[in-house]
């Protein structure tokens, strides 16, 4: 056996894998951008961090909690971080072959060589990804076997919020925005690794659980009723806190992350340059986790916003630019932001695209000034309930008249195709309600062939089941089995199918019920569900968001061998389809998102009443509780600046064009 | 009803075309075609080298390929071109494109186009096979026997389905020399290009069919050079000679 040092490369040992597995280069790195730190840059407090997105690279790569996490941590001299992904299976089978273990894809180094390994989690799904992870690395799968010396697991992203499903498997999790809380994780780290490393990992996890912002399921105690309720989570040392807060950045402008965004070569899922336009989003869609928990709103400005696009694409040459948030059109300034910019870009072979707008007909400007010189193929709204009462419980206002007016706008402007987005299995739902949306396509196809005089336009209905989340005012509700989402998606399929006269220009795309209730059992567990996932995991469980490798019966065959074990009277329906009162005490109520316990059971409660809320940006405060907790509070513009023009691209050019011309 | 074309002057004509050789190296031999061209397009716009584009609602930037080397094996020689729309100096499009491709994707020469097509000339390739575990002499024995034969054929997988094919009548020359690692074996040999080509690794196949070899871990695989082929020295002039003398007369 040979010996490695920590930080070494192991390229040499993985090259000849590398030669037998598909798309080797998503292992190689080397993207433009990505660091490559000296192991020791920081001297002997190095703090070392090897950064996780568990998926695959081609989504990974893109994401930008990840990136931002990645640049923010590098820019720091005493600091280094690397980035490692999911291995694919083919690839996993050789490295076990040649046991050679989980590594970075800078470097080469290997994960269990680092400080920490920061996980994120946007996604449930990722869950079984990172036991394999562990595993490869030679890190031990469960916290309380790790010992000194062995790599601390933080898990972050939005999925955190609920920790407590992989508290078996993490140290530590941190709720909230990454970019102070990382720097201050280095901070203790190197300030502990400076004194001698007093008391070893369980010192630094308890000098970080007491900061009241980092969450170490090992000092929390829980205990359950006998009908398998939680009785309380309570903490076991002294100065850990009862609830951990989520952090907040203020001041976006002076985060503007990633400031080099890195550039694969290999092909990924966002092949575009994003720039984070806003944070955080208070239309209150009940559904909406990620609204409920990146409150308040906060505005990068007019201005930031420009230079951050202008910078980003010197330094990466992508061809597009993704002005990315929860709602993008809602920006204060959002009109003169997408002019300045199709203004400063003309000619220049730069599209321009803004996700996650909102159906109304201010967008539908928006959107033909992005595609100015362009083509208008598709445009997306997400109406995500088919009848006009459903959108009242969800507080998603929009009205069919509002709906119809906008499409009318999108035909009438040269779009062909316009994909419409619905949930299915939303509370109080019935049959009704989502054959509903039957009706809304055929009149938005009516009215389509209408202002187009045309009839190949199209309308593509997208559907897929509502999994309630924690954190949002529907954390106690039931969720819509899986066979009663499919069987209401059947009917809505053949509703669709049925209409002569519009059905061929209807496309019907949806998602059956059986990945939700897994993804239920995940988003809404508490401790007890981890030797599900472990369960899983050791029969082969892997890449649970993909559809080719997601398998119901593994997930309900193992939940049946470890719940039916259990002293409690639970399984995933208990967990998933089953109502919970107010008084429950719920596995994530040991983080305090800043909302408001109540104003949340009160907005459920307006919700059965189907009464709407406002958005706290243009009316007062409707007290959900976030500001006050945090001493937080929105920042939106106008800053009344606008975007000059700005020689941006082919600056290089000058120094190209051949010498004698010029003479 | 007519078609919708896009707005606005049509995109300015090109001026001048470049060929243009670089080398796929280390880490990187491990990129496809297609990551190259979406790592050449971003590069291109990074450096601002004043692109052609199509027309359309869609357009692309011209650039045309030359017979890439295949994923895994790394390349001193390859080729592609583009079209600008204002006349440039090869030589600072070389150093700008060179510093905004990522490192081991290095940019080695740039020139005007002259008359004729590139790809024609590009009859044969020079490969350089680092046979690690294998000794020259068990190397040299496979290639005498190899180079015996009339015919050797090989199964691969097309998206058509699988296909046989003869390798032997496209190898020019082969030969086994030693490196300065005893347990590494060079095979270099000159190879025509065919239709359907014939790659290193069906020469491996080829090779394990007739004599049995077999090397314990995949060979580092190098392109070291292609063009017309020589028929008299057995190996491939520069495809840019005619370029260059072009430019110089
Ligand atoms: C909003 C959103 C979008 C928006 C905007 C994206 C954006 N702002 O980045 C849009 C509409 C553009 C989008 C697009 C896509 N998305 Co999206 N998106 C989201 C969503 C809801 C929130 C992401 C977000 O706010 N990011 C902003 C960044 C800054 O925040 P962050 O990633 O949470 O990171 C911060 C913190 O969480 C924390 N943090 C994160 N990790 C860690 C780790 C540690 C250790 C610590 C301490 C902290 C920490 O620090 C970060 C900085 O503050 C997530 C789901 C989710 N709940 O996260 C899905 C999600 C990421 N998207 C997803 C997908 C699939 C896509 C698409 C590929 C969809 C598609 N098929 O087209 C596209 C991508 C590209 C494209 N073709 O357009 C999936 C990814 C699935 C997966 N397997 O991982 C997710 C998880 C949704 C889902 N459940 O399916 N998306
Ligand atoms: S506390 Fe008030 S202002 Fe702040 S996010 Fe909640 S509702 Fe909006």
């Amino acid at each position: 056996m040979h010996t490695r040092t920590a930080g070494d490369s192991l390229f040499p040992a993985l090259e000849p894998l590398l030669e037998q597995v598909s798309k080797p280069i998503q292992y190689v790195g080397g993207e433009l951008n990505s660091t490559v730190k000296d192991w020791d840059c920081g001297g002997d407090v190095t703090v070392r961090w090897a950064l996780m997105y568990p998926d695959a690279y081609e989504v990974g790569v893109p994401n930008q909690g990840s990136m931002i996490l990645y640049e923010v941590l590098n820019e720091r001299p005493d600091v280094l971080a690397e980035r490692t992904y999911a291995v694919w299976p083919d690839m996993e089978a050789l490295m076990r072959a040649d046991a050679v273990p989980q590594f970075t894809v800078d470097a080469h180094r290997a994960v269990g060589d680092f400080d920490v390994l920061g996980i994120s989690f946007s996604t449930e799904l990722g869950y079984t990804n990172l036991l394999t992870a562990l595993d490869l690395a030679g890190i031990p799968l469960h916290a309380r076997d790790r010992r000194d010396g062995d790599t601390i697991v933080i898990a972050g992203g939005h999925a955190a919020f609920n920790p407590e499903t992989i508290a078996d498997f993490v140290d530590a999790a941190i709720i909230g925005d990454g970019e102070e809380a990382v720097l201050m994780v280095s901070d203790h780290i190197a300030a502990w690794k400076s004194e001698g490393m007093p008391g070893g990992r369980r010192e630094l996890l308890l000098r970080l659980a007491r900061t009241g912002g980092v969450y170490v399921p090992e000092f929390y105690d829980v205990t359950y009723l006998p009908d398998g309720r939680i009785q309380r989570i309570a903490p076991t040392e002294h100065g850990v806190p009862w609830r951990v807060s989520k952090h907040t950045v203020m001041d976006l402008d002076a985060w503007p992350y990633p400031k080099q965004p890195l550039v694969p070569l290999a092909e990924s899922v966002h092949e575009r340059m994003s720039v984070e336009i806003f944070r955080g989003c208070t239309r209150g869609c009940r559904f909406c986790q990620a609204g409920m928990i990146t409150r308040p709103v906060r505005e990068r400005s007019i201005t930031g916003i420009g230079e951050m696009v202008e910078k980003g694409l010197a330094a990466t040459g992508f061809e597009e630019v993704g002005l990315l948030s929860l709602s993008s059109a809602d920006h204060s300034e959002i009109a003169d932001l997408t002019k300045g910019l199709a203004d400063r870009y003309e000619g220049t072979q730069t599209g321009l695209s803004l996700p996650s707008t909102r159906v109304d007909a201010f967008n539908i400007d928006l959107a033909n000034e992005l595609t100015r010189n362009g083509r208008r193929s598709g445009l997306t709204f997400a109406p995500e309930g088919g009848s006009e009462r459903i959108r009242k419980v969800i507080n998603k206002m929009v009205t069919e008249e509002d709906l119809i007016t906008t499409v009318s706008a999108a035909y009438g402007a040269g779009w062909r195709n316009v994909k419409l987005y619905f949930m299915c299995g939303l509370p109080t739902e019935t049959d009704e309600d989502v054959l509903q949306i039957a009706e809304l396509a055929k009149r938005v196809i009516e009215t389509g062939r209408e202002v187009s005089g045309r009839k190949d336009i199209r309308c593509t209905v997208s559907i897929g089941g509502f999994v309630p989340k924690a954190h949002t005012p529907f954390q106690w509700v039931g969720q819509l089995s899986a066979e009663d989402t499919d069987a209401r998606l059947e009917k809505l399929r053949n509703a669709i199918r049925a209409d002569r006269r519009f059905g061929s220009s209807i496309g019907f795309r949806y998602h059956d019920g059986k990945p939700g209730i897994v993804e239920g059992l995940l988003s809404r567990g508490d401790r007890r569900v981890g030797a599900v996932i472990e369960q899983v995991w050791r029969d082969g469980g892997r890449f649970d968001g993909w559809s080719e490798h997601f398998s119901y019966d593994l997930w309900m065959a193992s939940a049946d061998t470890v719940f039916g074990a259990s002293e409690w009277p639970i399984d995933v329906d208990w967990y998933t389809t089953r109502d919970r009162e107010e008084s429950e005490f719920l596995p994530w109520d040991v983080i305090d998102s800043g909302l408001d316990k109540e104003w949340l059971w009160q907005d459920w409660l307006d919700s059965l009443d189907e009464t709407e809320v406002d958005d706290c940006r243009w009316t007062p405060c409707f007290d959900c509780g976030v500001c006050p907790q945090f001493g937080t509070e929105i920042e939106i513009g106008p800053t009344g600046k606008t975007l000059l023009p700005l020689t941006v691209l082919g600056a290089g050019k000058a120094a190209m064009a051949e010498a004698h011309t010029h003479a | 009803m007519a078609r919708r074309t896009p707005e606005g002057p049509p995109p300015p004509l090109a001026v001048q075309k470049l060929r243009i050789r670089y080398a796929k190296r280390g880490r990187l031999r491990f990129s496809s075609t297609r990551d190259f061209a979406r790592a050449l397009e971003r590069a291109l716009r990074r450096a601002g080298v004043p692109m052609a584009f199509s027309a359309g609602f869609h357009p692309h930037p011209k650039i045309s390929y030359a017979n890439a080397a295949p994923t895994g094996t790394a390349s001193e020689a390859e080729y592609f071109e583009i079209s600008v729309t204002e006349r440039v100096d090869p030589e600072a499009v070389r150093v700008a494109l060179d510093e905004a491709l990522p490192p081991d994707l290095d940019v080695l020469e740039v020139v005007q186009a002259g008359p004729g097509s590139l790809a024609e000339r590009l009859e044969a390739s020079v490969w350089r096979l680092e046979m690690r575990g294998v000794t020259v002499e068990t190397l040299a024995y496979a290639v005498e026997r190899f180079l015996e034969v009339e015919v050797a054929e090989v199964t691969r997988m097309f998206k058509t389905g699988a296909k046989t094919f003869d390798v032997r009548s496209a190898v020019v020359s082969m030969v086994a020399t030693e490196s300065e690692d005893a347990s590494c074996a060079i095979l270099q040999m000159v190879v025509r290009h065919t239709t359907p080509s014939v790659r290193p690794d069906d020469i491996l196949t080829a090779l394990h069919a007739v004599t049995e070899l077999k090397p314990p871990v995949p060979p580092l695989v190098t392109r070291l050079a292609q063009g017309p082929l020589l028929t008299a020295a057995a190996g491939v002039a520069d495809p840019l000679a005619a370029d260059k003398e072009a430019v110089g007369s």
